[in-house]
């Protein structure tokens, strides 16, 4: 099915042109970052066009599972800078961000609710695994700032008697928390505030209301799922990171801690 | 009298040298100080006892026992800790006092008559054990800190300047609490300050630290009286003026 000729692109490049004009119109000065901006766009999207029509013309599952992985760890990359001060980052989050896109993508796969088509997989598995960098971030980036807010209160519960999991235990709860709370905010607003990029595609596309609808709730729910997995996983993960094997406390700023040792010293050359 | 606390060649290290080959005896049933001026690696000695902090090298037995060789967590229920500020945990006071022993007895968390019983014991009112630690005074909250930390039924308290974030009544008071559990249920109490009247008023054994070396170890009053070191003798001289 072909939905638009270039000619009907080039056609739609007088949108820009318009807002080009407005920009001179008003003195803006913005005419230079619109032009660039829309040449960008579209070398940005021709070329993710051409790799999925690469991709979708692998028919083999293990490319798709390997330009699944390539994505998480591309991601996991992203999401670790995020959580600088975290040792290990990058490997948390990657892992963080593999364990909770597939489980939520195999439940889709097993129940049989997709088929293992690159069409279906690598556009959700895209947003599974955007959105679980994103709680991959939010985990990081928390869970270190409250181990260090909360590190009196841990140590009271370590000199009590506490395991360092025990004396994690709120730190943990307000880092899932944190890193759930836009996800269940954008479950309870969606149809609300926003139509869905998703959805409006699978409309425009020609599909029906109720069978966009019902696409759409597949994916806010997948997404939902991945995002308190990875959040879940990336925590845990990450707090081990803070405390020794005898339930101590260790802190980023301490020179004991061989990671933050390599670092100083390299940027110090 | 038994060795409660052996410290033996103690050293630590995190880049420099913070404690730099401590010995020293607790005895059992005693209460003592460990004082210096401040930086001087006292809080870091105690912190040594319960594991909170890894020494480099050297060894702390307690009843005999290498620490090295004993469960982390065992060891600190052995040993409780008071810290310089109370650090009540979020909730009620109840909850405070009984955080310890629900961490093994889930039963023990909404156990209101063994939380009352240590709320009594460090002499602090029952209508306190409902209230939101957050409203309680800091004389109040650490005192609380104190029955939370006895409610594990340690054979050793370690406090860490407990009474630095209070007044000189609530400070007295709190000195008065610390004498009266030692007697009462014969628990061994070390004690760090930077405050040598306090050492005096409290301890019945002492030992100076300054810039991570044992200086002198012995009864406060004679340490006090006699000094046996040039420096013992600097710091309480220094130490006396600099409070008048």
């Amino acid at each position: 099915m072909e939905l638009m000729e270039y000619q009907g692109l080039v056609l739609a490049y007088f949108l820009i042109l318009t807002a080009i004009f407005v920009s001179m119109h008003q003195k803006a000065g913005l005419e230079k970052q619109l032009f660039y901006g829309s040449i960008r766009a579209f070398v940005q999207l021709m070329v993710m066009g051409y790799l999925l029509l690469f991709i979708f013309n692998l028919k083999e599952f293990h490319y798709l599972i390997l330009t699944l992985l390539i994505m998480a760890v591309v991601s996991g990359q992203m999401s670790a800078k995020r959580g600088e001060g975290v040792p290990d980052a990058f490997r948390i989050a990657t892992g963080g961000i593999i364990i909770g896109s597939s489980v939520s993508l195999g439940i889709l796969v097993a129940f049989g609710i997709i088929e293992t088509e690159p069409r279906f997989i690598i556009p959700l598995g895209g947003m599974i695994v955007g959105n679980s960098m994103y709680a991959s971030s939010l985990s990081l980036n928390r869970i270190s700032s409250e181990l260090k807010a909360r590190r009196m209160e841990i140590e009271v519960a370590l000199s009590l008697g506490a395991t360092s999991r025990q004396a994690a235990d709120r730190s943990l709860r307000e880092t899932v928390k944190s890193a759930m709370i836009p996800s269940i905010d954008s479950m309870r607003t969606v149809g609300l505030i926003h139509l869905p990029g998703m959805m409006s595609g699978l409309l425009l596309a020609g599909a029906s209301p109720i069978e966009a609808v019902k696409f759409q709730l597949i994916v806010v729910y997948m997404l939902t799922s991945a995002v308190s997995i990875t959040c879940m996983c990336v925590s845990l993960f990450a707090y081990r990171k803070f405390f020794t094997k005898n339930h101590q406390l260790v802190f980023i700023s301490s020179p004991d801690l061989s990671n933050r040792k390599g670092r100083m010293s390299k940027s110090q050359k | 009298m038994d060795e409660k606390i052996i410290i033996e060649n103690v050293c630590q290290e995190k880049g420099v040298k913070i404690l730099d080959n401590i010995s020293a005896k607790v005895y059992d049933g005693e209460i003592f100080s460990i004082f210096g001026p401040s930086g001087s690696g006292k809080t870091t000695l105690l912190r040594l006892i319960n594991r909170l902090d890894e020494k480099t090298s050297g060894h702390i037995y307690l009843d005999g026992v290498d620490i090295d060789e004993m469960d982390v967590i065992t060891l600190r229920r052995r040993v409780g800790m008071v810290f310089q500020l109370p650090a009540l945990l979020p909730g009620k006071v109840y909850q405070n006092i009984l955080f310890g022993p629900g961490l093994f007895d889930r039963s023990k968390r909404d156990d209101t008559a063994l939380a009352l019983r240590y709320l009594k014991l460090v002499g602090l009112d029952e209508e306190l054990l409902d209230r939101d630690g957050e409203t309680l005074s800091v004389g109040q909250q650490q005192r609380v800190s104190i029955a939370r930390a006895l409610a594990n039924e340690p054979g050793v308290i370690l406090m860490d300047e407990p009474t630095s974030a209070l007044d000189l009544t609530a400070t007295l008071k709190i000195e008065e609490l610390i004498k009266r559990l030692n007697r009462e249920l014969k628990v061994t109490i070390v004690i760090v300050t930077h405050n040598i009247e306090q050492a005096v008023r409290v301890s019945d054994r002492s030992m100076l630290i300054v810039r991570g070396r044992k200086i002198e170890e012995g009864k406060t009053k004679d340490m006090l009286k006699n000094p046996k070191e040039e420096l013992t003798e600097e710091f309480i001289s220094g130490h006396l003026e600099e409070v008048r």
